[in-house]
């Protein structure tokens, strides 16, 4: 087919992250390119080396924070300030400024609330984690004690590739069929 | 990789693999029940519908049925309001304080303590719902547009921060301990072999597969979510003592019930948090995890947070007899000498003297002392919001109006019914939930394993520079 690129997933299997993050270090240094690595627990380090970029999760719960603060300061101004400013207990709201003490906890948890929910939602939908998903995983042993690699790779490499993957001490390498995909041009 | 010092004891006892801690702590979810698990659920589900029955009587007849009366008007509902609430910190304390100070050992018993968090905030709330008389109007506590003029809450009020800090409070504490569930539903999924089961926890596992991409958001997520969590926790019962701290009433009107009530909202839930996993650890064969280090740690943090109280209580004293004011000086002489000295008496042996007893280390490793002091801890946290509440509202300003407060049978069995709910929860959670944070106890494995201490210790001898 025209267009259109033919790749062998090959699935190098661990029982072990040190291994893993070896053969990581070779492949890369092979100058194969990791397409996933998948594990029962965080690898520390291991993003730099597959290439995973630093996430931007926390810059979002910054600006859903700031959004919090903002939606309660509006309300508070709106309702107790410019709808039915009252004087209560010697403590006049004609100007949001006179108030401001009394408003400081609710504004404060107001950020919390939007900072901490806005940013479970994104990284539940960021990683397309949803009731009813499939599991992502390839191999069920990945959340019990198997560290997988998930290659993608054109037929000639995987000679190459598997060859690596063995001499850091994969347990399995195991061929898992074929992916087609779209040439960019 | 992350090094830790021989002298450190192991956190993970025996040698285990990575596939072992699976087993350990999937085995509950999937397995069967015993028969203390069945004991306990059938009290604690009873004691809850005899709770329900309380509540469903306390709407029918009005909340005159309770033995609030005109001078005693808050009495045991925001006792226990305050009581659920504190309990429920230890929970955010353990998972998010911990876990930006580094400390290993919070992995052991996070999820359980989270759990914890969520039901007891669980239980405070049912208290303030219905303190309100009409609990089919509660909807008004929120900043609705409405019909009424409009008629909007009062932001300058302490009560109305509670029902935003609570409500805040609870929804994150509850999404915190989801996405830490996740990878572990995760875990079940993929070993389950019963197509319900499979189908069941597919479901709440949200489709994860832990791969290095997620995870790393998911380490993101934790972090910030605790770092959010850590002043979030100050705040609620900082908020929860302004409701007493900005009235004008002797006894209520001092600042140093913020501090006050955060450290001793922590005591008492490290003492609830200790009762729970030592009846887990024991019901589940967990003891290679929750070990007696564990124990000990919570133990020291009772010992700091109690001394905390202790001092706090002290300080009170004195600033009601340096401040010169008889109606101040005459709320705490009433407190310690007035109808309720017995009250007074026993919060102060049960949140000053006994947790004093753990600077004994044979007391601090010993299980069952344990097991008691924890229980005793919370009587004794019981009777201090109780002390605050209802001996200063009896003796108020004006002799006329002064009254005594008996609870009735509805007081008591709305208390004991969410006692109840407490455990109903609890123990479904440990039954289908797993009670350990499993995915992420395993980062430790290497670090704190016993067998891998040993190893790495031989290891370093073996390599020692000869002189």
């Amino acid at each position: 087919m025209a267009g259109v690129i033919t790749k062998k997933v090959i699935h190098g299997v661990y029982d072990d992250e040190v291994p893993l993050l070896d053969a990581c270090r070779k492949l890369k240094a092979a100058g194969i390119k990791v397409k996933e690595v998948f594990s029962p627990f965080p690898i520390h380090g291991i993003d730099p080396i597959i290439g995973v970029p630093r996430t931007r999760l926390a810059i979002c719960a910054f600006l859903y924070g700031l959004t919090g603060c903002g939606l309660a300061t509006l309300m508070m101004w709106y309702m107790m300030v410019s709808d039915w400013p009252t004087d209560i207990g010697g403590k006049p709201s004609w100007m949001y400024i006179y108030n401001v003490p009394a408003f400081i906890p609710i504004t404060f948890e107001s950020t919390v609330f939007c900072a901490g929910h806005g940013m479970a939602l994104t990284y539940l939908l960021r990683c397309m984690l949803v009731p009813g998903a499939r599991a992502k995983n390839p191999d069920p042993r990945t959340t019990n004690d198997k560290f997988l690699i998930l290659l993608e790779l054109p037929e000639e490499k995987t000679g190459e590739a598997e060859k690596v993957l063995r001499a850091a001490g994969a347990i399995e390498v195991n061929q898992k069929g074929t992916v087609t995909e779209k040439l960019p041009y | 990789m992350h090094a830790e010092s021989q002298i450190r004891e192991p956190l993970i006892l025996g040698n285990k693999t990575y596939s072992q801690i699976t087993d350990d702590i999937i085995k509950p979810v999937e397995g069967k029940t015993g028969k203390a698990w069945y004991v306990l659920f059938t009290i604690a589900t009873l004691t809850f519908i005899w709770g329900l029955g309380c509540l469903a009587y306390t709407i029918g007849v009005g909340i005159g049925v309770w033995g609030s009366n005109n001078g005693v008007d808050w009495a045991w509902d925001i006792t226990n309001f305050v009581w659920w609430i504190g309990i429920g910190h230890a929970g955010t304390l353990i998972s998010a304080v911990l876990l930006l100070f580094r400390q290993k050992w919070r992995l052991g018993i996070n999820r359980s303590a989270e759990a914890m968090t969520i039901f007891a905030v669980m239980c405070a709330a049912i208290f303030v719902l219905f303190h309100t008389g009409r609990v089919w109007l509660d909807y008004m506590l929120f900043p609705l547009p409405n019909q009424f003029g409009s008629l909007w809450p009062n932001f300058n009020s302490p009560l109305l921060w509670d029902v935003f800090a609570v409500s805040t409070y609870f929804t994150i504490s509850l999404v915190f301990w989801y996405i830490g569930l996740i990878p572990d539903f995760a875990t079940i999924r993929d070993r389950a072999i019963s197509p319900f089961m499979k189908k069941f926890y597919s479901l709440l596992s949200f489709g994860w597969g832990g791969s290095a991409r997620h995870w790393s958001r998911f380490e993101e997520v934790s972090l910030v979510l605790a770092g959010l969590s850590t002043p979030l926790v100050f705040s609620v019962h900082s908020i929860v003592s302004f409701d007493f701290a900005t009235s004008i009433l002797p006894g209520w009107h001092t600042t140093i019930f913020p501090p006050y009530f955060v450290s001793g909202a922590v005591f008492s839930g490290f003492a609830m948090v200790l009762t729970l996993m030592l009846i887990v650890r024991r019901i589940y064969n967990l003891q290679a995890y929750i070990t007696v280090k564990h124990v000990e740690y919570m133990n020291i943090v009772i010992i700091v947070t109690g001394s905390i109280v202790g001092v706090a209580y002290l300080t009170e004293l004195f600033m009601s007899w340096y401040s010169g004011v008889e109606f101040e000086q005459y709320a705490f002489l009433n407190r310690a000498t007035g109808p309720y000295a017995w009250a007074y008496w026993c919060m102060m042996t049960c949140n000053v003297v006994s947790p004093q007893l753990f600077w004994f280390k044979k007391i601090r490793t010993s299980l069952v002392a344990t097991f008691i002091l924890s229980i005793v801890v919370n009587i004794g946290m019981w009777f201090e919001r109780f002390v605050i509440i209802v001996p200063t509202l009896c003796r108020t300003f004006l002799p006329s109006t002064w009254n005594m407060y008996h609870p009735t049978f509805v007081d008591i069995g709305i208390f004991t019914g969410t006692i109840g709910m407490f455990f109903f929860f609890f123990l479904l959670f440990s039954r289908y939930f797993p009670v350990i944070a499993q995915s992420e106890l395993k980062t430790i494995l290497k670090i704190s394993g016993e067998k891998q201490k040993k190893d790495a210790e031989a290891h370093s001898h073996s390599h020692a520079p000869a002189h």
